[in-house]
């Protein structure tokens, strides 16, 4: 009789269980239905050079990193100096995509702030956006050599997902 | 001269009536197309802002897919090819209404299983009361006891 008392506050105590994971969840991380498909094609023009083009076949067999940026983008502003460390670094080639992006006001961004990009490529609708499932610049995608998606980060990239997911991710990707 | 005059001006108009008449048949077809899209956008939400369809947000990225929503419709696309176009986007969050699947079991079948489970307990409740003893009956001392607060006055008994 006492342990029937009880099942009330055992199903509150459950609920609240749940509630209290659920706040430290973000409810802006929509987990992507890409990550293990094939990356999307595409075939853009570079920001630097109008004149060449450039899309997921042409990186075929290397890991790269696919991160959608814009000028306009205040929190791409965040994530700008690990960008142009790893760039530095030089463990991977970065793609840029000037997501919905004006190509003078992008080229001067990169010049003011930093062009940690192999290369920059220009989507002027969106429709490439659209396409990876981008919601929210900044955005990193990691694609492996058989150009699948592997991972995505989604909003600005920090130290500690650069370094304990991202990284450790690209070097094993790699080596198989 | 003036009769030649109206006699012109009717078969202007004669002539222009078909003119509009064609004309006006694809604002028609356009209308419906139109009431497709936004009953589509209506039941996809939009990642921006969440807590809002693509037909209610002004997000840039609404307004981006509410266009494609239209294209793929001049296109020819069914409503379903539509919708597994955003949904191998953006995933099974776009969707209002989720799709009944092995993980979403629990979220479609909760409620009423929640309701069946009350209806059983309460049923289970009142068939044991009803078979419970009935309560004993007052002792005198206690209907006395009784009495007395009701009448207003003092508990002293206890």
């Amino acid at each position: 009789m006492r342990l029937k008392l009880l099942a009330p506050l055992a199903v509150f105590i459950v609920i609240c269980g749940f509630l209290l994971i659920g706040l430290w969840r973000d409810p802006r991380e929509v987990p992507s239905p890409l990550i293990g498909k094939p990356a999307p094609a595409f075939t853009l023009t570079q920001l630097h050079e109008p004149a060449k083009t450039l899309g997921p076949a042409d990186l075929k067999g290397q890991v790269w990193l696919l991160n959608v940026w814009a000028s306009w983008c205040v929190s791409c502003r965040e994530e700008h100096p690990l960008l142009v460390a790893l760039g530095k670094a030089n463990i991977v080639p970065i793609i840029g995509l000037d997501y919905k992006d004006e190509i003078t006001a992008g080229k001067r961004w990169l010049t003011d702030n930093g062009n940690p990009y192999t290369t920059s490529v220009v989507d002027r609708d969106g429709k490439v956006g659209i396409d990876w499932g981008v919601y929210g610049v900044p955005e990193t995608f990691v694609i492996d050599k058989a150009g699948t998606i592997r991972y995505k980060q989604i909003g600005p990239l920090t130290a500690e997902a650069l370094e304990t997911k991202i990284v450790p991710l690209i070097r094993e990707l790699q080596k198989s | 001269m003036r009769w030649r005059a109206l006699l012109l001006a009717l078969a202007l108009a004669a002539a222009g009536a078909p003119a509009l008449a064609a004309e006006a048949q694809p604002t028609g077809r356009d209308s419906v197309a139109a009431a497709r899209a936004v009953k589509l956008s209506e039941k996809l939400r939009c990642l921006v802002c969440q807590n809002q369809s693509i037909a209610d947000s002004n997000a840039e990225l609404a307004q981006d897919l509410r266009g494609q929503i239209r294209e793929q419709i001049a296109a020819g696309k069914t409503d379903d090819e539509i919708v597994a176009y955003m949904v191998a986007r953006y995933g099974d969050f776009v969707l209002y209404e989720p799709p009944f699947r092995a993980t979403t079991v629990l979220l479609w079948a909760g409620p009423a299983l929640l309701i069946l489970g009350g209806f059983v307990g309460l049923v289970r409740f009142l068939a044991a009361r009803r078979a419970a003893p009935p309560s004993p009956e007052l002792s005198p001392e206690e209907r006395q006891r009784a009495e007395r607060l009701l009448a207003g006055s003092e508990d002293t008994a206890a």
